[in-house]
């Protein structure tokens, strides 16, 4: 057991650590979830994906340089240790594209992957309805037969970045006479401006237009932008939400690179206010407790993260979990079935990063004192309004990608093999 | 990289769990909390054939270890069955003598520390010493400890006031300052919330009550580290057992016993660890276990959504642990500076997370888990004393802070917003 960088993979990391710090903007880009910032961000990848930086897991024949996942955490390392922005393409690079690449054509890939990987087509997920969030099998959307393709129609909610995205994939409801209702779903990729398609962006709890509700009206999509089999949605879909759990979505590299920054904060604080009635005490290291020891976790926690990502990224059969075996429960609203157990540990992953990031912007918040109150627009926010914006981002994340909720029922039942409650 | 458990590894867990599964190890830590170290003295012989004792004996004295990894997949296993006896203190003491050892020409050729011996530690009582040389020391000890021959216990400033077990090891070592010494006695047991862990101050002079067995000549001799291949092989006998009672009064100063106690606590941590997430997921095992056959409302109460996400805490916690104890278990193997502080990021999430298992367990196991006649109360009482044993939360929690300082230094641009009110007002 080490965790000793081979040549190969070093240089791979030096490589990707120069080139970061050759191009990664000197000045903070605006606000993703702004008509200027996405498209400030959308530039950025097209930078990422000149240098063959934005999907560097992916076959090389599509944009990437068909990385190991160990490559792609240290990419990713490195990334958020640089400094560089979040990414606009994210829905697509983590959730499509691992469908696709499982579950699509080859034409399919050869279309959508190139443009996605250069940032030329944004994609937002458009899974969630308003009746439908954690028993995502209750969607009610639907995907009506006609020539050469399908109609789709109904109401999408809480579609990340859909308010300025390009493209948007999700499931609809194609065989209405289905025994259960995880049967019978169509998983079909639309374009956000073709016609019967309307965009009413949503304010996120900032305000921004973080998300949108869409409303599908008769909506032609050809038979070529139907992934998997008609009626087989609910399959390939549930191969994705393993995927949006795991260590794909949120890399350790981003929870390590914060709680270093939440340390360095610290250190600020103690050393421009060393001692006296300072809640956090004048010295990092002694016995303050408190804020002293949040911000010690932080840094434990991110640590474990990126060391659990390293055996599952390195290891034979990655983490193991203790504890009882499988009930082979199917979990309602969307607990990953491809692949055995591998998407129910991804829901250990996302209970743990969910947290952590949550809690990392909580410490910096408080660290702050009354600079914590600022929000991110605030002239005087410190750090560039990072931490404030940071903590609105973070507190969706025990919600998003399928609630802690959610994900606890499953790490109960799929991985403790505790008995299936009443649910669904 | 390959940061995973190989096979023979794997394999060697899961040899100790089925060994330990069938050996009785609560009737043994039940008899061991009554004071009858007979049980567990019986199953530290049966671990010692199996080799974990070994792990932590430098390779020079004809053993295998130091082996960190090995160690922390046979102390999760020793958690798990909730083995009694100062297993992480005999290890920890392997550590230290073998340090001590392999400095031993830095010793002596710092003139200072075998000159300084009899008297310059204020803290030491005045006491008759014998001169030893830690090679012999070491050559003494360790292939006892790693056969199985000698259960020994340490003290050290780390550890606190108290040796664990001092009264069933046959030597206690303690180290204070710069001085290691043997423990010629001790005062009054000292109950621990773990019944099995059963706490003593050392006596370093007056009257011998140690009540240890005399190394065996020809054992020290063939333990020397220039004749390696006659030392025993774990499983192998290596010289008579126990002799007559006699206090050593052994006793050491320099900086390097300093040096080699930290290295040793560091240790000691790391296996202090190492058993807590055992002792973690012995009692996530046995709650789940419970949950899915106790039933009330006409259901068992594991399909209870408040069990379940209660439940799934606890794994959280304790898979996100394990990580963290082989990252500190490879650091310890390459010898890196850093080594502490994984150590102690491991100590403090292995330590909250079996404490966490044991607060839903008793919960979750309602007034039966409150008996001390069930056995969960074995898990349950040593996963509140692991916490603090070899480093409380706090203490670890500042070591991984400071690590983290002295990688990054604060840049001297850094601390601008903290003074923006004040400037203004200076204005
Ligand atoms: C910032 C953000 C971005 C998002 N982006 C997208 C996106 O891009 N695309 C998309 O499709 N969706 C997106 N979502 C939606 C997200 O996936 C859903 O919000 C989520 O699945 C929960 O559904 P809901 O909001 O309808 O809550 P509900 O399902 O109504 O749940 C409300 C509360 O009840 C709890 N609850 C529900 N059922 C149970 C149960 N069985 N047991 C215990 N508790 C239960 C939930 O855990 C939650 O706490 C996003 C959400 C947020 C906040």
């Amino acid at each position: 057991m080490d965790l000793e960088l081979s040549p190969e993979d070093a240089a791979f990391r030096a490589e990707a650590r120069e080139w970061l710090a050759a191009h990664v903007p000197g000045e903070r880009l605006p606000s993703l979830e702004t008509a200027e910032g996405f498209a400030a961000h959308r530039a950025w990848e097209r930078t990422l994906a000149a240098g063959r930086w934005s999907v560097v897991s992916w076959p090389l024949e599509y944009g990437g340089r068909g990385a190991s996942l160990l490559r792609r955490l240290l990419f990713e390392e490195e990334y958020y240790a640089a400094g560089a922005p979040g990414r606009v393409s994210q829905n697509g690079i983590s959730l499509l594209a691992p469908t696709l690449l499982r579950h699509g054509t080859a034409e399919q890939r050869a279309r959508v992957l190139p443009p996605m990987a250069s940032g030329d087509v944004v994609w937002a997920q458009a899974w969630s309805e308003p009746e439908a969030g954690s028993d995502l099998a209750a969607l009610r959307s639907t995907a009506r037969r006609d020539t050469g393709g399908w109609l789709l129609s109904g109401q999408k909610t809480w579609s990340s970045r859909a308010a300025f995205a390009d493209r948007a994939f999700g499931l609809f409801r194609s065989h209405p006479g289905a025994d259960r209702p995880h049967q019978g779903l169509t998983y079909a990729m639309f374009p956000l401006d073709a016609p019967g398609v309307t965009v009413r962006p949503l304010g996120r709890l900032d305000g921004r237009p973080g998300f949108a509700e869409l409303f599908l009206d008769e909506v032609f999509v050809p038979d070529e932008d139907v992934i998997g089999e008609p009626g087989e949605g609910w399959r390939v879909a549930m191969s994705t939400a393993g995927d949006e759990r795991g260590l794909t979505l949120r890399s350790p590299g981003r929870f390590t690179a914060a709680a270093h920054r939440l340390a360095d904060l610290w250190r600020e604080r103690a050393a421009a206010d060393p001692g006296g009635g300072d809640p956090c005490g004048g010295d990092p290291c002694g016995a303050g407790g408190g804020l002293r020891d949040r911000v010690a976790d932080a840094l434990i926690r991110a640590r474990a993260y990126q060391l659990f990502a390293y055996t599952r990224a390195t290891g034979p059969a990655g983490a193991r979990p203790a504890g009882g075996g499988s009930t082979g429960a199917r979990p309602a609203g969307g607990g990953s079935t491809a692949g055995g157990s591998t998407g129910a540990e991804a829901s250990l992953t996302k209970v743990f990063w969910s947290e952590l990031d949550l809690a990392l912007h909580e410490t910096a918040l408080d660290l702050l004192g009354p600079y914590g109150e600022l929000s991110d627009t605030a002239p005087d926010a410190p750090a560039g309004g990072g931490w404030a914006d940071g903590y609105t981002f973070a507190l969706a994340g025990p919600i998003y990608a399928g609630t802690n909720e959610i994900q606890r029922d499953i790490i109960a039942e799929r991985l403790l093999g505790l008995p299936k409650g009443r649910r669904g | 990289m390959m940061f995973a458990l190989d096979g023979e590894q794997t394999a060697f867990g899961r040899t100790l769990d089925r060994m330990l599964g069938g050996a009785d190890a609560p009737g043994a830590a039940r008899a061991w909390a009554a004071g009858d170290p007979g049980p567990g003295r019986a199953l530290w012989r049966r671990l010692a054939d199996a080799g974990v004792f070994a792990l932590a004996v430098p390779e020079t004295y004809g053993s295998v270890g130091p082996l960190p990894v090995e160690l922390a997949v046979a102390y999760v296993e020793l958690g798990r069955h909730a083995v009694p006896g100062p297993v992480v203190e005999t290890a920890a003491t392997a550590v230290l003598l073998g340090a001590l050892a392999e400095r031993d020409g830095t010793l002596v050729e710092g003139g200072g520390a075998l000159a300084e011996r009899g008297g310059t530690d204020p803290a030491a009582p005045a006491a008759p010493v014998d001169p030893v040389d830690p090679v012999d020391s070491a050559g003494r000890w360790l292939p006892r400890i790693a056969s199985g021959q000698a259960m020994v216990t340490l003290g050290a400033p780390q550890a606190g006031p108290y040796v664990l077990d001092a009264d069933a090891a046959d030597a206690v070592f303690v180290v204070s300052g710069n001085a290691l010494r043997q423990a010629t006695g001790h005062g009054p047991v000292q109950p621990s919330q773990d019944p099995a862990r059963r706490l003593f101050r050392p006596v370093c002079a007056g009257p011998a009550q140690a009540t240890g067995p005399r190394p065996d000549p020809a054992v020290a001799a063939a333990g020397r580290a220039d004749a390696p291949g006659q030392v025993g092989r774990p499983g192998q006998a290596t010289g008579p057992s126990a002799g007559p009672a006699r206090a050593d009064g052994l006793r050491l100063d320099g900086p390097a016993v300093a040096a080699a106690a930290a290295r040793a606590a560091d240790w000691a941590a790391f296996a202090t660890a190492a058993q807590a997430l055992g002792v973690g997921l012995a009692l996530l095992e046995r709650t789940v276990a419970y949950t899915r056959q106790r039933s009330q409302f006409g259901r068992a109460i594991g399909s209870f959504q408040a069990v379940k996400h209660r439940l799934a805490d606890v794994l959280v916690e304790l898979e996100f642990a394990r990580p963290l104890l082989y990252g500190a278990a490879v650091a310890l193997a390459g010898g890196a500076p850093g080594a502490g502080a994984e150590v102690a990021a491991a100590k403090v999430a292995a330590g909250e997370a079996a404490y966490g298992a044991a607060r839903a367990a008793l919960q979750l196991h309602g007034a039966i888990g409150y008996t001390s006649e069930y056995d969960l109360s074995l898990w349950l009482r040593k996963a509140r004393a692991l916490r603090s044993a070899w480093g409380d939360p706090a203490g670890c929690r500042a070591r991984v802070l400071a690590a983290h300082a002295a990688r990054h230094p604060v840049k001297p641009e850094v601390g601008g917003v903290w003074h923006t009110i004040g400037d203004e007002a200076a204005r």
